[in-house]
């Protein structure tokens, strides 16, 4: 059995949303360094829909598709559904992530909710 | 392009070796201990490949016990040390902070059952310093155990100075030779080394085989009870074709080690130099006290899993010594031992060049690691802070 699962690599190999979004109004941003991932996730919202969400990510082959991933799941939709976000979802939608990865599937969802958190702080 | 740059992790087994393998599980595949013909044949391939084995590392052939592997090689070397220091009342071991896993785990055990160890550092490059060994030597000190090269950054430690300083102190010495045997030359007698281990397939033999190095006059603790075999210090019937096969690849090895290791170490620094010119990188390790084979660097802001799932991409097989491809959360303890911090541990990238490579190859995996470093730091919220100025620089 391989490592990852197809969807995995395929986010990995070709991950959507990737990159910064200039005119951001909730970015978030969580893991640190020390342990091998940092994410940051950053939200355009109007409306209460998400309209663009793109990403960033120093990790593992898992981190970088688990917030590709994450990002696919998120994208406009509106921010009532988007706060049901949770890794489980991440990490079925990729087809399971081995145990020990599935911390990456959990960052992905803290980043959403602290970029949305953020937009909350922006917007209040 | 197809380039296996991972032979610190195993190796391909070479012609001879499957050649010979064959043979003694097709045709004398006779148990050592029978006493027709095709059982005396293999005794007697037994006791040949020992000789050779032994003529390699400078030993006496009875000193040469056959094991499983390395791992079971360096146990049982730490049991017989410290089987031999209880008795004396000695129960304070030497070793370093970035031995392979099989020393540190049994010293871990030692320690549960009153010994206490002491673990010398390595400092920045990778070596350790000969005078801090002999500061740390105590009365009560039985076993001296320091790698011979190391698995990660290959550096070569300064053997033949930790062996006269054991000898000058009465303790054993023994090395994890493991990345070593069949690489650079070895002479047990020259370098003072009481005990060493060695496995098969980190020099073109089988993988499951390795030996035990143990000089005469010194106790073997045993970890296998049971028959005779292995001058009844290892019991269980001879692994026949693997042993054949680890002696013909290692007299292969030893044969051309001189000529393989100058064309080695050439492409090896070729490799140094190309990937050195990676903004904001470092080489692992002494750039000359290292593995002809061995290069081992640290990227920032990138993470080496990911690093590596993209080399595979590209057809390059190599290691790293981020937590992610561990299992834990914490980087390789070699790299922390040599002072790297855990952002940049996580960074890591273990090239073991074999060695059939070309130059055309090392300038494939420069090229591949720089613009996959790159494209990991393009998309690196790490890199971000980096460029933007918001965090200083490591590397």
């Amino acid at each position: 059995m391989a490592l990852y699962s197809e969807k995995v690599m395929d986010h990995f190999l070709h991950p959507r949303n990737l990159g910064m979004l200039e005119d951001a109004n909730g970015v978030g941003e969580v893991g640190n360094a020390q342990c091998g991932d940092i994410m940051k996730m950053y939200l355009k919202i109007e409306d209460e829909v998400v309209q663009d969400v793109k990403f960033e990510t120093f990790g593992c082959g898992s981190a970088i598709a688990s917030s590709s991933m994450a990002t696919e799941l998120i994208k406009g939709k509106p921010l009532e559904e988007v706060e049901q976000l949770t890794n489980k979802a991440v990490a079925e939608a990729l087809d399971g992530l081995p145990d020990y990865k599935m911390h990456c599937s959990v960052l992905a969802e803290e980043a959403i909710q602290a970029a949305l958190e953020d937009y909350r702080k922006n917007n209040q | 392009m197809n380039i296996y740059a991972d032979n610190a992790a195993t190796t391909k087994m070479s012609r001879v070796a499957i050649d010979t393998m064959t043979e003694y599980m097709e045709k004398t595949f006779g148990n050592p201990s029978s006493l027709y013909t095709i059982g005396q044949k293999a005794k007697e391939a037994l006791e040949e490949a020992r000789a050779d084995v032994a003529a390699v590392i400078g030993a006496q052939p009875r000193d040469i016990l056959f094991t499983s592997g390395g791992s079971e090689a360096d146990n049982q070397a730490l049991r017989t040390a410290a089987k031999i220091g209880a008795k004396k009342g000695k129960k304070h071991i030497i070793s370093t902070a970035f031995e392979h896993h099989a020393i540190l785990h049994t010293l871990n055990k030692l320690e549960e059952e009153g010994f206490e160890v002491t673990l010398l550092p390595v400092h920045e490059n990778g070596l350790v310093v000969p005078s801090e060994l002999e500061d740390a030597i105590r009365e009560d000190t039985c076993l001296v155990t320091v790698m011979f090269a190391n698995n990660e950054i290959g550096t070569i430690q300064p053997i033949k100075e930790i062996g006269e300083i054991c000898r000058k102190h009465g303790v054993l010495f023994h090395t994890d030779a493991v990345q070593a045997v069949g690489h650079v030359p070895i002479d047990v007698d020259e370098l003072n080394i009481d005990m060493l281990s060695a496995s098969g397939h980190k020099f073109h033999g089988p993988k499951g085989v390795g030996f035990f190095y143990v000089r005469k006059g010194i106790p073997v603790a045993n970890l296998i009870e049971g028959g005779a075999q292995e001058r009844g210090k290892r019991a269980g019937t001879e692994n026949v074709p693997g042993i054949m096969a680890l002696a013909a690849a290692l007299k292969e090895a030893a044969a051309g080690m001189a000529e393989t290791s100058e064309y080695v170490k050439a492409r090896r620094d070729r490799l140094i130099a190309g990937l050195s010119e990676i903004p904001h990188c470092a080489l692992n390790g002494d750039g000359e006290k290292r593995l002809p084979s061995n290069v081992n660097f640290c990227f920032e802001g990138i993470e080496g899993e990911s690093l590596l799932l993209l080399l595979d991409q590209k057809g390059i097989c190599a290691s790293s010594g981020s937590a992610c491809t561990s299992g834990s959360l914490d980087p390789s303890h070699v790299l922390l031992a040599i002072g790297r911090v855990h952002d940049v541990a996580h960074g890591s990238l273990r090239l073991s060049l074999g060695e059939d490579i070309t130059d055309e190859e090392v300038d494939y995996i420069v090229d591949s690691v720089s613009e996959i470093v790159e494209y990991l730091r393009s998309f690196s919220p790490i890199w971000r802070d980096l460029k933007e100025g918001k965090a200083e620089h490591i590397l």
